[in-house]
């Protein structure tokens, strides 16, 4: 059963990928993307770690692409790449460069399967959200607050980019 | 039990899939989707170790990559936002006024 279920989901995973890159329309491209964070969460799931999954649906596939979705319709910028061409090899050199990272980290994988596959202790547990959260609070609060301060700068900054310049306008008038 | 080599090889996967996106599309907000594949590919081989080790240190690290991402997203689409509104184009070939 869990076999056919990561069989499944993982056909879907990459199949949602390779739309994701091969759509041409932005909007079709963020639904994809959407499928395949899903079908991660589903893996989340599969390797117990069921908080991080509920937040991969709810921060990924939820806000972060709502954001996506919101930003292509905002601009119009559904088909952005009508035009020609600016350096015609670029799509094979780009196709051949992928394939030998993916041989390169294959090859990386199989050899170093001691590395990767020590025997899979007993990990009922640690996906729990009183584990993650007794260890995000204690052993890890210094990265914590951390990162609520990367937020908060993070939303400062994002208020100064997008910030039409009214005031100076204005003085220039009067 | 499905064994952690199958996730860290699904993980490669999808992250050679999102830095082909990023290779050969020109629309940024599409390389910018790819570039979330990749972080998200690499938090399935973070997840996929965790569990391998028994250890929850590696899904505590994937909730620190989320929170980054968010952080990410947040100010690189206010970026395409204002680059838009000054170059009317999300295309990247046109976006070159840097080069000499």
């Amino acid at each position: 059963m869990e076999t056919f279920l990561f069989i499944t989901t993982a056909i879907v995973a990459v199949g949602a990928a390779l739309a994701m890159v091969l759509s041409s329309n932005a909007v079709h491209s963020a639904l994809f993307l959407i499928l395949n964070f899903c079908s991660v969460a589903i893996l989340y799931f599969l390797l117990r770690a069921p908080f991080l999954g509920a937040v991969q649906v709810t921060v990924y596939a939820g806000a972060i692409m709502v954001l996506f979705l919101f930003v292509i319709m905002l601009l119009g910028a559904e088909n952005a790449e009508l035009g020609e061409e600016k350096i015609g090899w670029q799509k094979p050199a780009g196709l051949i460069l992928g394939v030998a990272l993916l041989a390169e980290i294959g090859y990386v994988a199989y050899r170093g399967t001691k590395l990767i596959d020590a025997p899979v202790a007993d990990a009922t547990n640690i996906g729990a959200p009183t584990t993650i959260s007794a260890k995000l609070f204690s052993t890890y609060l210094l990265p914590f607050e951390v990162i609520s301060i990367l937020l908060l700068i993070a939303v400062v900054g994002t208020v100064v980019l997008t910030r039409r310049r009214v005031v100076a306008r204005e003085e220039r008038q009067s | 039990m499905i064994s952690t080599n199958a996730y860290v090889l699904l993980s490669a996967i999808l992250f050679t899939i999102g830095v082909v996106g990023v290779l050969v599309r020109r629309n940024v907000i599409i390389m910018f989707m790819s570039v979330e594949l990749m972080l998200n590919s690499a938090n399935l081989a973070l997840i996929a170790f965790s569990r391998a080790r028994a250890e929850s240190d590696g899904q505590i690290m994937t909730f620190f990559v989320i929170a980054v991402a968010a952080a990410e997203v947040a100010v690189g689409l206010a970026l395409l936002v204002s680059i838009f509104r000054a170059k009317k184009t999300t295309n990247i070939d046109d976006v070159n006024t840097l080069k000499g």
